[in-house]
């Protein structure tokens, strides 16, 4: 038996990436739930316009955290500004009341102010209204319906499981069977295989894509408010993001089982901290730091954005910028890694003495 | 030399893998490259073929369109069926239409395949997968023809039938390379090489390779070793004198391409100790 017990030890030892998936997966997973995995919000961005916002923004504890107060704004001030993500609370005072405006897509940081705002109305007279004068609307998602914030934000998900591990196995496979060095042989310039490799993949999760978002609208009554071909937009950069990881896993796994166990590496982080389950809002400081690397929050942001609220591109160019950076970063790393291994003899060639005679024809 | 490596010398990974490798290769000739593992023949292969750079020397090679290539691993896809396979390399190389179909059809027969078209690469037999590589590297009527080890682990009958296939490219006008570890298979070329240790031991015409052999060769039946230079053959031992006296009771026989190889060796182990 201490046979076995020594090989397994030596063997577990020279594969490094299942022994850091093993010491790293726990320490991640304990992170994410001790520290990231709550429902309950901390601070939920508030704007408060109108005549009296001066004197009702002080009246604002914990969890409304007050970032813009305007005398001068009205209802469509602050509509405007939890269209565009800047607030989830906009509270519109007026001289005869006040209405408080929620942002229904962010359903957690809308319950936890509806429980505050609850909580508010058993103490009535402060400023000057009683709790009969505060009227309270859900905005985008009024009956703050589960599924139709999951399914902008599976649908991003999806196309992160095809484009990286779909893609990266498909790779690998080529690789693994030695057809990526007759490739390499063959009449084609890398361009030819890289975009012949990565096509079908991109045509797949595109349909894959179209039918989440039909079936999500047919079955679940998921409203799409916003425009398509802004959505279409984003979900075209996150998809190169997630075609270039799942390259990039390719060029650096050796087998299909390397590739599956760095995928899923790539693909955890992002279920648990990307928004889709958690409220990156509720994360501690640190670990809303790691969502925002990740690709897919900014996707969820795009998704959601269109789709329930109509959010229009001047007001996602944030997630917009970060995605095409991120796809021209990682899809660039990713063909520059794979030419590498498609065009081999460019590599170190520039020895000296080193001739080659390609394509002579005496 | 209308193609190969000229005292080429590769580097892989800091190690140098081949060194000072002289390999001609004619059209309508084949040639064998004889070597152990490790030995460097696959490394002169890519060589030749561009799959890695050369540190010292130069590669003489057609463009990739005029090159068939076949590396050591199975060189097709399992997933797809022998017809797709054949259809894809064709593609590859420009192939389309009627002449597609028809250079498709030829080269199945002449694998042999043409029953099993539409059976999945993965469900072929070892040896039909080779034969199958070896078609999908010829559809094109390439210039060159370069196969790593077609016939290891490949049951006898399959390897005939290669060395076949492989015999008529060479005798079509393709220049052939063929690396192999049976040094039998030396014989079958019009040229050979015999590596060890990534340099060249001996290199030529079969005949010529035999008939070039240095000292004498003699055999002796017995049950321990005759001399240090000698080696078991069979139920008899070889014996080899560099200085070309046989010991008492040896009868002297011609050497074959594989006693050729073995005396290489040991000729080169005696350059080095001495």
């Amino acid at each position: 038996m201490w046979a076995m017990v020594t090989k397994e030890f030596r063997q577990l030892r020279r594969d490094r990436r299942t022994l850091a998936m093993m010491i790293v997966l726990p320490v991640l997973l304990l992170v994410v739930f001790g520290d990231a995995a709550s429902f309950s919000v901390k601070e939920i961005p508030t704007i408060v316009v109108g005549p009296r916002a001066e004197l009702v923004a002080p009246l604002l504890h914990a969890p409304f955290q007050v970032v813009a107060v305007d005398v001068d704004g009205t209802e469509s001030t602050a509509k405007q500004r939890l269209l565009v993500g800047a607030a989830v609370v906009g509270v519109v005072t007026r001289d005869s009341g006040v209405l408080v405006l929620l942002d229904g897509t962010q359903v957690f940081s809308v319950q936890t102010a509806e429980s505050a705002l609850a909580r508010n109305a058993r103490t009535p007279g402060e400023a000057g209204f009683t709790a009969a004068a505060v009227r309270v609307q859900i905005l985008y998602n009024p009956s703050l319906t589960t599924s139709w914030v999951m399914v902008p934000g599976l649908a991003g998900l999806i196309l992160v499981f095809i484009g990286t591990l779909i893609t990266s196995l498909g790779v690998v496979r080529e690789r693994q069977s030695g057809t990526l060095e007759q490739l390499a042989v063959m009449p084609f310039r890398p361009w030819d295989v890289i975009i012949g490799k990565i096509v079908p993949y991109l045509m797949v999760a595109a349909l894959d894509l179209a039918v989440i978002i039909v079936v999500g609208m047919a079955v679940f009554h998921v409203p799409f408010v916003g425009n398509v071909a802004t959505f279409l937009l984003g979900a075209a950069l996150f998809l190169l993001v997630t075609l270039g990881m799942g390259v990039l896993i390719s060029t650096v796994s050796q087998n299909q089982g390397q590739a599956i166990q760095l995928a899923f590496m790539i693909l955890l982080p992002q279920v648990l901290l990307s928004g889709l389950i958690f409220p990156v809002a509720s994360m501690a400081a640190g670990v809303r730091w790691i969502s925002y690397v990740l690709p897919l929050t900014y996707f969820i942001r795009i998704s959601r954005g269109v789709m329930l609220k109509g959010t229009p591109i001047s007001a996602l160019w944030q997630p917009i910028g970060l995605l095409a950076v991120l796809a021209v970063g990682v899809l660039g790393l990713a063909i520059l890694r794979f030419r590498r291994d498609l065009a081999p003899n460019l590599r170190g060639t520039a020895e000296q003495g080193a001739g080659l005679l390609e394509g002579a024809n005496p | 030399m209308r193609w190969g490596l000229d005292d080429v010398t590769v580097r892989l990974g800091g190690r140098v893998a081949i060194i000072g490798v002289t390999l001609p290769v004619e059209p309508a000739s084949v040639t064998v490259v004889v070597g152990g593992d490790g030995a460097g023949k696959s490394t002169c292969l890519r060589a030749l073929v561009g799959l890695v750079g050369v540190e010292e020397g130069s590669v003489r090679r057609p463009s990739k369109s005029k090159i068939g290539y076949v590396p050591a691993t199975a060189g097709l896809y399992a997933d797809l069926t022998v017809d797709e396979n054949v259809a894809f390399s064709a593609t590859a190389y420009g192939l389309s239409g009627a002449e597609l179909k028809g250079r498709a059809g030829r080269i199945l027969g002449l694998v042999g395949l043409d029953g099993v078209r539409d059976r999945l690469g993965g469900q072929l037999s070892g040896g039909m997968q080779r034969k199958l590589a070896v078609g999908m590297a010829l559809v094109h009527s390439p210039e060159l023809l370069v196969l790593d080890e077609p016939t290891t682990g490949v049951d006898p009958v399959s390897r005939a039938e290669l060395w076949r296939l492989i015999s008529r490219a060479g005798a079509e006008g393709t220049a052939v390379v063929v690396a192999t570890t049976y040094v039998n298979e030396a014989a079958r070329g019009s040229a050979a090489m015999l590596l060890e240790e990534g340099r060249v031991l001996i290199s030529g015409a079969p005949e010529g390779i035999v008939g070039e052999v240095p000292g004498t060769l003699g055999r002796v039946r017995g049950v321990s070793q005759p001399t240090a230079m000698s080696w078991r053959r069979g139920a008899d031992w070889r014996v080899w004198a560099p200085t070309g006296d046989l010991p008492p009771g040896v009868t002297r026989v011609d050497p074959d391409l594989e006693d050729a190889a073995v005396i290489a060796a040991l000729a080169s182990e005696m350059a080095v100790s001495s």
